[in-house]
């Protein structure tokens, strides 16, 4: 175990944005900046920013996305990046890429980096999908010699021989995501990094690019650094992963414990009210009508109790539709436990206040929490079209009665599963 | 250990020299500037019908509708028996070349945020691409003018003294002039761009004020003996000395000053070097900027 082993070294990688309408700055910054730069003196905006939480109003407009992070990896090694959304991962495999430069600190490597941050970059709808082979090739890295003597190999990984000399304007999204995933597939970096990739295509072709994943780190020893919301593929494929937190390294180790301390310190999910922001939105908003904020009304979900929510939609341009409110609950560990449908209402223009009872049949005692969407149509007529969708907005306890009040302490086992389901014995006496 | 630590293939880190610039790592990424070209190139008039025989007509109808308004009705000497469409087709010949260099680059970072977002390789290959694409096209431009030279100096008696110079060896470092100095000014303003979006307005119309006093349609010792107090704005700029300079050697018209052959290139050169420093610069921080 030399120092030889690490492929990669990020030595106090910081990155600062400035929140508001520029990027870095107005003129009178860029002055300023520029002026203690002359004599010498340290970035007089470098000292101010906070650490990066979103849902906290702060005082300044400088917010740090990467504070301090140092990590090693080592030849060969899978790391899993995972975090809430807006924990800044998407800003460390940037930096990683090169897509934009550190604030402080540095990262060195001994190998190539490529990065595949999303599939499909660069692709040209009026090329064919071999001269897109080609050229997507060229964008991450690759010599036209080298995509040559591999083309065979990826039109056949990507299953699109049939329309690989079709522009790929024609190709089904499914498609298109196969060949750019194939291409990527065959990059020979030292380091690879991906994101969120996996999101796409179906099952069948997940399964073959988590194999092929797997080859690219074990068979062939190369190294990869994956981000993924998916907690699943996270423990798959990663040897290793880390935890950001507001722009922190909170947890570092192997993946299993990396995933559970994830799931058991970093999510904050509000559990009385909360106002809906782009940051609990996967997809844009439509401009029809939105989800603007929910409340939890019944205060203690005991037990077999009812669940009261209380939601506020602001429609912009869809008034008098159909609508209805659609949702699944979760339990902690992000596995969606079920869902439900309201019936279906009219729209009113304007902010407009609806409740939601939901009825808890049998949820065992623990944390949950609710993803919320508003869709066009009737659930009964299945012509559901998702106008707003919001992930983790609400979470709720489920917890005992008589616990509360101190008497008989109920307790549950997370490897009983979620639902405590009643069971009535009749003996019979003889 | 010390010796392991210098042994880094490279390192990513925020400081930032004036000329950061990769020649082998450029040099690395060659067949993705010959990739870009050949994109440019194929899908430009994909789905049109007439096709890539939009690279005659605009040219061609330009020339048509400058001699029309410039030297018909307006009465614009083109001097020595030149024919006006010829002088016109070369003024603006050379004069596209240039200006589709710089509004090709201008807009460099804002039309590649996407990819420029997600994917690192060298940035100066996007706006390199954008002027080696044009050179085909000018180089398909070149040869209507070639046509048309050919036909008006043996067909016909209009062009007696329509003569091409010896100095029309030095025609490909002109060219390179014409490449540089767009590539230049592009990159300047595709930078400043990415923070002041107003220069986007200014470019488009710009460049059409830019033509008016580049004597495009002019001679420039026509403006000089016409508008002799304002004649130092045409004569100091280095676009209206390159095209007086390619209008010289190819027809013979105008003079051949050595001194301002060597003032365009040293303007071109100049502003190449000011723009990829420039450039450089805002690679690294563009994407928080956008």
């Amino acid at each position: 175990m030399g120092n030889k082993d690490i492929i990669l070294k990020a030595e106090n990688i910081s990155k600062q944005y400035r929140l508001g309408l520029v990027g870095t700055g107005t003129i009178s910054h860029d002055l300023n900046r520029w002026w203690s730069k002359i004599r010498g003196k340290e970035d007089p905006y470098l000292k101010v920013g906070e650490s990066n939480d979103r849902s906290t109003k702060g005082n300044s407009e400088y917010v740090w996305a990467l504070q301090d992070i140092n990590f090693e990896v080592k030849r060969g090694e899978v790391l899993g990046i995972i975090g809430k959304n807006g924990a800044g991962k998407s800003t460390l495999l940037k930096i990683l890429s090169k897509v934009t430069g550190p604030t402080t600190g540095e990262i060195k490597t001994r190998g190539r980096i490529a990065s595949l941050l999303e599939v499909g970059t660069g692709f040209h709808g009026e090329m064919t999908g071999r001269e897109n082979v080609y050229l997507n090739g060229a964008i991450l890295g690759m010599t036209k010699k080298e995509i040559a003597s591999k083309i065979d190999e990826i039109i056949e990984f990507s299953g699109c021989q049939r329309y690989i000399d079709t522009p790929v304007k024609r190709y089904s999204s499914g498609m298109t995501v196969r060949l750019a995933f194939a291409v990527a597939a065959f990059l020979e970096p030292e380091i690879l990094v991906i994101d969120e990739v996996l999101a796409v295509g179906d099952a069948e072709f997940q399964k073959k690019a988590i194999g092929k994943m797997q080859d690219i780190s074990r068979g062939e020893g190369r190294t990869v650094l994956f981000v993924s919301h998916n907690m699943a593929a996270v423990k798959n494929l990663c040897t290793r992963a880390i935890v950001l937190q507001q722009g922190r390294i909170v947890f570092d180790g192997g993946q299993n414990e990396s995933v559970d301390y994830y799931f058991s310190n970093t999510r904050e999910i509000n559990k009385n009210y909360v106002l809906l922001n782009d940051a609990h939105r996967r997809k844009s908003r439509s401009k029809e009508s939105i989800l603007k904020s929910v409340k939890l009304i019944s205060k203690e979900s005991l037990l077999n109790k009812v669940i009261e929510l209380e939601i506020v939609l602001k429609t912009i341009n869809f008034v008098n539709n159909m609508v209805c409110v659609t949702g699944t609950i979760c339990n902690s560990k992000e596995e969606i436990l079920g869902s439900f449908f309201s019936d279906s209402f009219r729209l009113h223009k304007g902010e407009m206040k609806i409740n939601l009872t939901i009825l808890n049949s049998n949820l065992a005692l623990g944390e949950y929490y609710m993803n919320f969407s508003i869709s066009k149509g009737r659930f009964r007529e299945n012509n559901l079209e998702m106008l707003d969708n919001v992930y983790e907005a609400i979470g709720f306890d489920v917890f005992n009665e008589i616990n509360l009040e101190g008497g008989n302490t109920y307790k549950w086992d997370n490897s009983w599963g979620n639902f405590h389901f009643k069971s009535i014995i009749k003996q019979e006496n003889n | 250990m010390n010796k392991q630590d210098t042994n880094w293939l490279y390192t990513i880190s925020p400081k930032k020299k004036l000329i950061d610039l990769n020649f082998k790592e450029i040099w690395r990424y060659r067949d993705l500037l010959f990739l870009f070209v050949k994109r440019d190139i194929i899908t430009q008039y994909k789905q049109t019908i007439l096709g890539p025989l939009w690279y005659f007509i605009q040219p061609l109808f330009t020339s048509v509708i400058f001699t029309l308004i410039f030297n018909n009705l307006a009465a614009i000497p083109t001097g020595n028996g030149i024919p006006s469409f010829l002088f016109n087709l070369a003024g603006i010949t050379s004069w596209n070349y240039f200006s589709s260099c710089l509004t090709g680059t201008s807009d460099t970072f804002k039309a590649n945020q996407g990819i420029f977002g997600k994917v690192y390789f060298p940035r100066v290959i996007t706006p390199l691409s954008v002027v080696f694409s044009n050179l085909i096209k000018f180089g398909i431009q070149l040869l209507v003018f070639t046509f048309f030279y050919i036909y008006f100096v043996f067909f016909t008696d209009s062009a007696y003294s329509a003569l091409p110079q010896f100095s029309l060896l030095l025609l490909p470092v002109l060219v390179a002039f014409m490449g540089l100095f767009g590539l230049g000014f592009g990159m300047v303003i595709s930078s400043m761009t990415t923070k002041y979006r107003d220069l986007t307005f200014l470019v488009s119309f710009g460049v059409q004020l830019l033509m008016y006093a580049s004597a495009v349609m002019y001679p420039l010792s026509y403006f000089q003996e016409k508008i002799p107090e304002y004649s130092w704005i045409i004569e100091y700029n280095p676009m209206a000395t390159i095209i007086e300079l390619f209008r010289y050697m190819t027809l013979g018209v105008g003079d051949f000053l050595f001194s301002r052959f060597l003032y365009a290139g040293i303007v071109s050169v100049v502003f190449f070097l000011v723009g990829l420093v420039i450039f450089n610069k805002t690679e690294k921080s563009f994407i928080d900027t956008v």
